[in-house]
This record gives structure tokens, sequence and C-alpha cells, in this order.
């Protein structure tokens, strides 16, 4: 979920032909399902575009603390907030795994925080959206980490070992997380006349933005065949949109609250429900840095390392000063 | 011992301190100088909310039997005024810069591990088990603020000028921490408060030896605020608590009959 778009740098996936001794060793080992580790060797444009994905990845977690963290100051109970309060913490959790699985990969954490603080890295379009109400927070927790969710179970088996790996971890964290975001929904649907609308609207701003967080359609999506030939991209974006549907109607129809979608149906001959075109203009424009809250959030993240700056640079200093004083008194 | 009106404020002074920090750390979250020090101090803050909803929880109950409202945890935090809340008035000074965080923290975990402490051998059995429970989360609270004092204040020359203001800036905040009114003298002698006026000479030796490794002056000027039994502990507070409230309690306000 939280990488959309992912360039792989080719233009049409490699074939045996276009392939080297290495290269022909590498795929053989991807197509039999062994995981690939730091170590061994791999295509440029393999490595490339993981630091691209994971690095996406990591920068999603990171930006993505700032909605929900918007809310952690006005839970409206003290046990919620000592929910949200860990969960978001979790977040920053999952970007720490992230950034050092990228790690690996030969990139550094500053480098790799200089290109989201620059604007260059994306994160996922998701977190552009506002979060103007309670509901919201419960409406994240629900339909954005169950995209998430949707889209991380298959990366736990992709072929690159400290991401497959970092995956587990996370995907565990995360279904916690949805629960804890139904229920917040739960309580809601089942409250005041007021709260119930709050938990519409939510579900109204939110559920096409959750439906774009899969990324373009397959016919749209240009990188994901080299992606899927290197299984570090196990389902089309398609396919994962419809089992994300398929999954959340239901829960919604639980909650009693209405899907924003009239062309929404279930089609009994495919087994799937049907949904609505999705406003693919509104997704590139968001992508592109013009949704609602991209500047920002953008600003925040650049304020809170400016702002540190000055503490972290002590914080070294210190530490520089600490070991010459150890060093001075052995010698 | 019996429940007893006094026993309900002293609840409330030791759970509404903790609340308040805990509330002004959520604000940090998402925003620290580091990835590392924005989950720690997620960690402390998450510590201090558990804390003040034992504490809450407790003083409702003590309410409860003393046949008042027996107000839940949330209806404490949620729906008292500010005259109302108890806390520390060093707990409610804004967030500023890390510099401004870290030596509130500092300044109060030591106090807040010495209070607890004392608190063990309180003979209120609710009140010891809540206080050893904290007093494990607070010990390493107070190694890692003392931490952050010292590293910046014997960091860069910016560090140390910032740290040095926030500690001038603050230390008139501490002195009510030390001064018992009628409500503690009451349960001091009772055997269940912890006598804070035994805390302030091991607090100052912990104090001046962090600053003095950190290369930081203890600050010349005595003045304390909330002198005279006009302080946080008997509702008398700065501008600050009021905002920090208004949008701690905007949802509670905003949809009184709802359950969230």
């Amino acid at each position: 979920m939280y990488a959309q778009m992912v360039e792989t740098g080719v233009d049409a996936v490699r074939t045996a032909a276009d392939m080297g001794g290495d290269e022909r060793a590498f795929q053989a080992r991807i197509d039999a399902d062994i995981r690939i580790e730091p170590k061994d060797w791999m295509p440029e444009a393999y490595r490339k575009t993981l630091i691209r994905q994971m690095s996406q990845h990591a920068h999603s977690e990171i930006v993505g603390m700032l909605p929900e963290g918007n809310w952690i100051t006005r839970a409206p109970t003290l046990k919620r907030k000592a929910i949200l309060m860990a969960k978001v913490q979790d977040e920053g959790g999952h970007g720490l795994y992230l950034y050092s699985a990228a790690e690996t990969l030969g990139v550094s954490r500053d480098a790799m925080t200089a290109d989201l603080l620059s604007g260059k890295a994306k994160y996922s379009s998701i977190f552009n959206y506002p979060t103007l109400t309670w509901a919201d927070i419960g409406a994240i927790g629900w339909l954005v980490d169950g995209a998430a969710i949707m889209n991380q179970i298959p990366l736990c088996r992709c072929s690159f070992g400290p991401y497959a790996r970092a995956m587990v971890r996370i995907c565990k964290e995360e279904s916690f997380h949805q629960r804890q975001g139904y229920d917040i929904m739960l309580s809601l649907a089942r409250g005041t006349p007021g709260q119930k609308a709050m938990a519409q609207d939510a579900l109204d701003r939110w559920w096409w933005p959750s439906l774009m967080m899969f990324g373009p359609s397959d016919a749209e999506s240009v990188h994901s065949a080299q992606s899927a030939a290197w299984k570090i991209k196990l389902l089309s974006n398609d396919e994962l949109r419809q089992r994300y549907v398929d999954q959340t109607v239901p829960q919604a129809d639980h909650l009693g609250i209405t899907m924003p979608d009239p062309d929404l149906a279930w089609n009994a001959d495919r087994g799937h429900y049907d949904f609505g075109a999705i406003d693919w203009a509104e997704f590139h424009a968001v992508v592109r840095g013009n949704g609602p809250c991209n500047r920002d959030r953008l600003a925040t993240r650049v304020k809170a390392w400016e702002d540190g700056g000055w503490v972290r640079d002590a914080a070294m200093a210190h530490a520089d000063r600490r070991a010459a004083r150890a060093a001075a008194a052995a010698a | 011992m019996d429940d007893d009106p006094i026993l309900f404020q002293y609840l409330l002074r030791l759970g509404d301190s903790p609340l308040i920090l805990a509330q002004q750390l959520g604000a940090w979250v998402g925003k620290g100088p580091a990835l590392e020090e924005d989950i720690a101090l997620t960690n402390v803050g998450l510590d201090l909310l558990g804390q003040a909803r034992l504490w809450l929880t407790c003083a409702g109950e003590v309410e409860a039997r003393l046949g008042g409202a027996g107000r839940s945890e949330d209806e404490l935090a949620f729906t008292r005024d500010g005259g109302e809340f108890r806390n520390l008035l060093l707990v409610e000074q804004p967030n500023g810069s890390y510099a401004d965080t870290m030596a509130r923290q500092f300044l109060f975990d030591t106090w807040h591990l010495l209070a607890l402490r004392a608190l063990l051998p309180s003979r209120d059995a609710r009140v010891a088990a809540i206080a050893d429970k904290a007093a494990r989360e607070v010990a390493y609270h107070v190694e890692r603020s003392g931490d952050w004092v010292v590293r910046l204040g014997d960091g860069t020359p910016e560090s140390h000028a910032r740290m040095q203001a926030a500690i001038d800036g603050l230390w008139m905040y501490t002195g009510e921490m030390f001064v018992p009114d009628a409500v503690e003298l009451a349960l001091i002698d009772a055997g269940v408060a912890a006598d804070v006026r035994a805390l302030e000479a091991p607090w100052r030796r912990h104090v001046d030896a962090v600053l003095a490794e950190a290369t930081l002056s203890v600050p010349q000027n005595g003045w304390m605020q909330g002198g005279g039994g006009r302080g946080g502990k008997q509702g008398v507070h700065t501008e600050h608590l009021g905002h920090l409230l208004a949008e701690m309690q905007f949802l509670q306000r905003a949809y009184p009959d709802a359950q969230w």
C-alpha cells in the first residue's frame, strides 16, 4: 500500500536473452523462491527499485504518523489516547525497521531522509488527506491499515529477505491497529446520531482515497511486470484492490454505514463486488503534490528535522567529547 | 485507613501531574528531533498516562465510597475545569524547544521518583501499589531525562545556552513540590502521604550533580511561584493550563452525551 508507482528503471521485462550469467542465476533463485540476501549478487535495477520501494514505504510510515498524531491531544478518552499514542509510536518503529532494511542495500537513512524532505522521494498518497474529526482516526485504522495489510501480507513472501522479514513483523502490528480502528468505528456507529453522522462522513471522505492506495489500474501500471518477475510485487494492483473491496464492504454493512459508491454491487457471476470508477485525476494530482495536505505534511517533517538539528549536533558533540575523555583517561 | 475527602484530593494531585505531562508529550509525537527520540519520548508519555489512569480511577473509587459522584477516570480528566486540577505548575509549562521539554522532564522526574518511593510504605495499600508500579517506570525516566540534560548542557554552545535558559526559566516552578499544605500534612500524619519536605535535599543533590556534569549552573534566583497555598496543588494555575485543557477536553465537551 505504502509504495505506489515504484519505478523499476527498465522499459520491458528482462528476458533470459537480455541477461548475463549472474543475472540468470539471480533470476533462477527468485523463480525457485529462494530469498535474496543483502550480500548476494543482484542486478543494479533490482537494488535501486527495492531502495525506492522500501524507502517509500518507510517514509509513508513516518509521514503517516502525522494525520493520526493530529488527534492524540484531542482523543476523547484516556484509553483511546493511550491506544492512539501506542499506535503512532508503532508506526515510527515500522519506519525504523524499514529504513534499517533498506540500509542493507547500501543507502543511508540520512540520504533517504534528505530525499523525503526535498520532495524527491514519495510516500503514500493517502497521508495527504486531512483528519478532520475523531472518526477519521477510526477510518484510518479500519480502511488505511486494512488496505496496508492487504498489500503487505503478500510482501511477507517477497524475494528480498530483509524486506520480507520486516513485513512479517509489521503485519502483526497492523492487524492489531486495524481492529482498534474498527472498534472506534463501531462505538461511533452505535453511538448518538451525531457520532453516527461523523462515522458516515469519515467513510465518505476516506473510501475512495483508500482504493487509490493500491496504485493505478493494471493497464496503466507500467512498472509492475518487472517487479512481479522479481517477486517484489506478488499480486497486481487491481487484484489487491478487489480483495480489499470484497473484504471491506461487509464490514461497512455491519457498521450500518453506506459506501459512497452508487455502483457498488455484488456480482454473483464474478463472485466479487463491482465498484464504480476511481477518479484517477484526483490520484495523480495528489501524487504530484496537489493533495489537500501535501504541503503541510512535508512542511511538518521539514520543521521537525530542522528544529531537531541543534539537538542532534549537541548529541554528536557530546558523544565525541565523552569518547575523547575516555581515550585520554585510558592513555 | 478509612477513605477521607482529603484522600480524594491527594489522589487527584498524584494523578493530575502525570496526566498533564503525558498530554504535553503527546503533542511531540511525530515531531521529535530523531525517530528514536520520538519513540522513546512517546514511551515516557504512555507510562505517565497509564499512571494517571490508575490514580484517577482510584480517586473516583474513593469519591464513590464517600457517597460522592464516583467519577470515572474520563469524567475526572475531561470534565473538570482548570481550577479543579491539582497538578504541579511545572508540568503545565509549555513544550517549547527540546531543551525546555527535557529540562521540565528532568526536574519533574527527579521529584517524581523520590515522591513515589516515599509512598511505598504508605498505610494505604492502594496508594503503595500504584506507587510501586509507577516508580519502576519512573526510574527509567529519570535516567533518560538526566542524560539529555547532560548531552545538551555539555553539547554545543547553542545547546548549552538553550538548556541553561530552560533550567533558569523553569526553576521557579520547582518550589511548590516540597511545600506541603493542610491536605498533605494531615495525610503525612496519618502515614498515607509522602512527606515532600524530606525530598528537597535528595532532589537538590541529584539535580546539582547532573547540572554539574552538564556544565550548567544552578539558578541563583530563589523566588518560587505557587507559595502561600496558592499553587498548582491548590488549583491556582498558570495561563497555560486552560489552553491545554481546551484542546484535551474538546470532544467530551462538544458531545457530552456520547460514549467513545
